[in-house]
């Protein structure tokens, strides 16, 4: 396990310096660092300045080393907008995107699961047809179509919820959370539905291909066959078997939601790292943008990482020793 | 004269497809008494695995049972409401599947598989339920059971997961046990073993065994009573030394000529010309009449099941008498 | 039991018919997706004949009266023509608008998927063709682009380049490539190992008549199912970009980016700047996605009971 996991962290590390070293390409070679790195509005002396802090007159090798030595010790530039670190900045705006994409995550558990196992349970039935029919929705609707639907209904027609930025927040066990106040919850159910909606068709779509799958498979006839009832097959027997293809899409699909937030939370003016993107890239905040980049980068390295681990919990035929990884 | 274990009359199993209507089962019947052994014998497609899970009241859309009536300990199957017909699976009718690699669930543990049989038929502690567990893989002679509980399936090779199918078929001590084909996917030493063994513990407790099987070698050594199916219907029945010595049905002819013998070394097998027609497709009259040799205008009307001799039934308007060489 | 419903069905296959006879039957068994045909067939036409069949040019600023800004649908302006879906913000028809941004939405989504088509199979064709170091490196590459969002893959191509349609059209080109790479070298390595291609080897026709005349053809069917779905995903994934305001120029706006002109009138009511050309994009996506759906239950030789 242990070997496992550190196999995986040099992996990770692998792709990090790649990502590192594309991230360099594109800012350094490909765009032009002195406008990247140096704020417009600078005079000459300060240009001047920050071309040599920056080590920009260094051939471009020694420049990576620059840029690679500001990185691990967290430099990643000062926000020209802000004036503030730019890496200080993303973590000041992770919390509020990560609540949102946990609880948009949680929203799509618990309302796929469900209804994917109903459709797959009772796939002739009608409700089951109307769930289907839904999930293709999910699917081919754009999320920020979807996100200007639930404000046109929900804020603006009913008046029920509050369709732009973040409500108060409170500590919850030491955390800064909205789920602890009422107005916290009011604000965060309206894009965490929007941000929801396409992973929700997605596992629906999932769950029910594998109840279905699951159901034909001898396992099923055989746990009928000893007497159990259909409740033990469909919680126990079935339900562990669909339960690893389910967690590793969610893994996977966090790193969706995490960049779909971008859209939800524009659409919704949510305080979070992906509306800090988009105003980064219209603003041209370019060591915002940088930072952002190698921040999501090294969260998917993690999650993919959580995802294996999971995965061989679940799967008793997995040995993790044995994964190729 | 006791009722027997269970008695089946004119069973009809039909399936209702796109294509039309696919008469797995039609008009079969059967009885087996107390502690006896019935080997049901057929090709694949011949509609005995049906048969089986007809009694098990296991048949799914669009499958159903059209007619005919299953009597178990005096009591009709046929049309048992859902819960009762549950009650009786796996703790008084249990049922061993062909491939003991499909039927464990993977992702459970084997202690889990056993108690949970347990617990749906009975209320008892979590040690109570474990120690039966135990107690019946030592039964059928798995080497350590208490350290083999806890493993998962995949630990196991074939034929121990064999005998942990038998061990859970004989968890409630059932009056009836149906084997569909377990010996087919093992190995030949294994399945000796395991027909010895099942056969012993019939004996011991007085279960009556329904043994499903394409192979007649196997049924000459372990069963009382041998039910021949073809395409759907019985075409021969009667003890095995009636059937096996003196067969008259030509199906039953041609597959005791197909089993290589020792006797008979050298000389070319005795082959059934020709392939079981498609259920949908079947010829008027007797479904075996394209194939036998003896067939004439007569066996384009539907042979009627008759009584040659005590004991026996028969469907064929030419019974073969002759000993086969 | 599982052999009884295959034999049923083989049965029913038993007639023979021409391929692209049984195809098109198939196809029409579904009236869902032959609605989703016609429909895009329409979108399609209107798109083509934006400026024959529109009222106005919405680029002609002449045109336009600030007087007639944000009118309701059915409501006349100062010319006196009716704005059957409203006007926007600066007095433009929302009907013309619809029709020329559903022209820029469909040729930057069409063309983006055509030119990703033709790079990922060329690509994916070469991994299973030639595969060894040069399949695992591509195939490396392929999984590295698919374990990232598409949506971030194009916010970094877009903040790095930034916008203009020929960046945009290149940023899903790098979105959509390896969907297609993969596709095509999982059939094509199927292909390959078949004896018409060790035929062809042994004739000693070149790598790449065997490679585009005999292995291409047969893994078209994937192509196909994945090739419609794309091109709604980059409809779609455009007038995302185009919405955040990171998108298509405004100059010629795009259907997301007259949603996006919309949205701030949305929240006091004038809900038509924004709904009509969203119900345009949702008509496209969803008519394809139509397609696709019937395209792969037809083409995908596993769900062939």
């Amino acid at each position: 396990m242990t070997v496992f996991i550190l196999r995986r962290l040099m992996q990770s590390f692998v792709v990090l310096f790649i990502m590192s070293l594309l991230v360099f390409v594109g800012v350094y070679a490909i765009g032009d660092p002195v406008e990247i790195f140096i704020s417009p509005e600078a005079d000459q002396i300060e240009r001047e300045r920050a071309i040599a802090a920056l080590g920009l007159d260094k051939p471009l090798w020694a420049q990576y080393v620059y840029f690679l030595q500001g990185a691990l010790s967290g430099d990643l530039g000062r926000s020209f907008r802000f004036s503030i670190p730019a890496l200080e900045l993303i973590m000041q705006r992770l919390p509020a995107t990560l609540e949102l994409t946990v609880a948009a995550m949680i929203l799509s558990l618990a309302i796929g699961l469900p209804a994917g196992i109903y459709a797959g349970f009772r796939p002739e039935s009608r409700l089951s047809k109307v769930i289907m029919a839904g999930s293709i929705f999910g699917f081919s609707l754009p999320s920020f179509w979807v996100g200007l639907m639930l404000i046109l209904v929900f804020a603006v027609e009913l008046g029920w919820l509050p369709s732009t930025g973040r409500g108060e927040v409170g500590t919850i066990l030491g955390v800064t959370t909205s789920f602890a106040t009422v107005s916290g919850i009011q604000h965060l159910i309206l894009p965490a539905l929007n941000l929801s909606f396409f992973n929700m068709a997605l596992i629906t779509r999932l769950t029910r291909a594998g109840v279905r799958e699951n159901m034909l498979m001898d396992y099923v006839k055989y746990a009928r066959a000893k007497g159990l009832g259909m409740r033990r097959v469909m919680f126990v027997h079935v339900f562990k078997n669909i339960l690893i293809p389910i967690v590793t899409v969610v893994g996977i699909q966090m790193g969706q939601v995490l960049a779909f937030a971008v859209v939800t939370e524009q659409i919704f003016a949510w305080p979070g790292m992906g509306k800090l993107i988009i105003d980064s890239i219209s603003n041209l905040d370019r060591p915002v943008i940088v930072a952002y980049l190698l921040v999501v980068v090294i969260m998917f390295i993690v999650i993919n990482l959580v995802v294996d681990v999971l995965y061989s919990v679940l799967d008793p035929r997995v040995r993790l020793q044995d994964m190729k990884g | 004269m006791t009722e027997p274990t269970l008695s089946v009359t004119d069973l009809r199993t039909w399936f209702d497809t796109r294509v039309g209507m696919l008469k797995a089962v039609d008009g079969v019947s059967f009885a087996v008494d107390k502690g006896r052994i019935l080997g049901l014998v057929g090709e694949s497609g011949s509609g005995k695995s049906v048969t089986g899970f007809s009694i098990m009241g296991l048949v799914d859309p669009p499958g159903r049972i059209a007619g005919g009536s299953i009597r178990f300990n005096g009591r009709e199957l046929v049309g048992l409401p859902d819960e009762e017909m549950r009650a009786l699976r796996g703790s008084r009718i249990a049922m061993i599947f062909q491939d003991p690699m499909m039927t464990l669930n993977p992702v459970l543990r084997v202690e889990t598989q056993m108690t949970e049989a347990i617990f749906a038929h009975e209320k008892v502690t979590e040690a109570e339920a474990k120690r039966r567990a135990r107690d019946a893989l030592g039964q059928v002679g798995i080497p350590s059971p208490e350290e083999r509980l806890k493993a998962y399936p995949h630990q196991f090779s074939g034929g121990m997961r064999q005998r942990v199918a038998i061990a859970i078929a004989l968890l409630n001590k059932p009056d009836l046990i149906i084997a569909d084909e377990p010996t087919t996917a093992l190995d030949v030493t294994i399945q000796g073993q395991i027909l010895y063994e099942v056969q012993k513990l019939c004996r011991q407790t007085g279960t009556a065994l329904i043994w499903i099987t394409h192979d007649l070698s196997v049924v000459a050594s372990l069963a009382d009573e041998i039910c021949v199916m073809y395409a759907g219907r019985m075409v021969e029945q009667g003890s095995v030394d009636d059937v096996l010595d003196r067969p008259m049905h030509h199906y039953t002819l041609g597959l005791i000529g197909s089993v290589p013998s020792r006797h008979r070394k050298g000389q070319p097998l005795v082959q059934i010309p020709g392939v079981m027609p498609s259920l949908l497709k079947l010829p008027g009259g007797c479904s075996f009449r394209l194939r036998c040799t003896r067939a004439d205008a007569a066996c384009t009307e539907e042979p009627p099941e008759t009584s040659p001799a005590p004991g026996r039934k028969l469907r064929c308007f030419h019974p073969a008498t002759a000993v086969p060489a | 039991m599982a052999t009884l419903a295959k034999e049923a069905a083989d049965a029913a296959k038993a007639e023979g018919e021409a391929p692209w006879r049984r195809l098109v039957n198939d196809f029409c068994r579904s009236p869902l997706a032959v609605f989703g045909l016609v429909v895009f067939l329409i979108v399609v036409l209107v798109a083509v004949f934006a400026s024959q069949i529109s009222p106005q040019n919405p680029y002609d600023l002449n045109q336009l009266d600030i007087m007639d800004s944000r009118q309701p649908p059915g409501e006349r302006s100062a010319d006196g023509y009716v704005f059957w879906l409203g006007s926007d913000g600066q007095g433009r028809d929302m009907l013309s608008a619809i029709f020329y941004g559903l022209r820029i939405s469909l040729a930057v989504g069409v063309s983006s998927a055509v030119i990703a088509l033709a790079l990922g199979t060329t690509i994916g064709l070469m991994a299973a063709y030639f595969g060894g170091r040069v399949d695992t490196l591509l195939m490396r590459a392929v999984d590295i682009k698919l374990s990232f969002p598409s949506i971030l893959i194009a916010l970094i191509i877009v903040a790095v380049l930034g916008s203009g349609v020929w960046k945009i059209v290149l940023a899903l080109v790098v979105v959509q490539w390896a969907l297609y790479a993969r596709t095509v070298r999982g059939s094509a390595l199927v292909e390959r190992r078949k004896e018409y291609v060790e035929a062809a080897r042994c004739l000693a026709l070149s790598h790449s008549r065997i490679v585009f005349r005999h292995i291409l053809p047969n893994c078209l069917p994937p192509l196909i199912v994945v090739g419609t779905v794309q091109v709604a995903n980059s409809i779609a994934l455009e007038a995302t970009l185009s919405f955040l305001g990171i998108g298509l120029p405004i100059t010629e706006p795009s259907l997301g980016l007259l949603i996006a002109n919309g949205f701030e009138y949305m929240l006091s009511g004038q809900y038509w700047i924004s709904v009509f050309p969203g119900v345009a994009l949702l008509i496209t996506i969803v008519s394809i996605n139509l397609v696709g759906d019937q395209l792969r239950d037809i083409l995908n030789p596993r769900l062939q009971k």
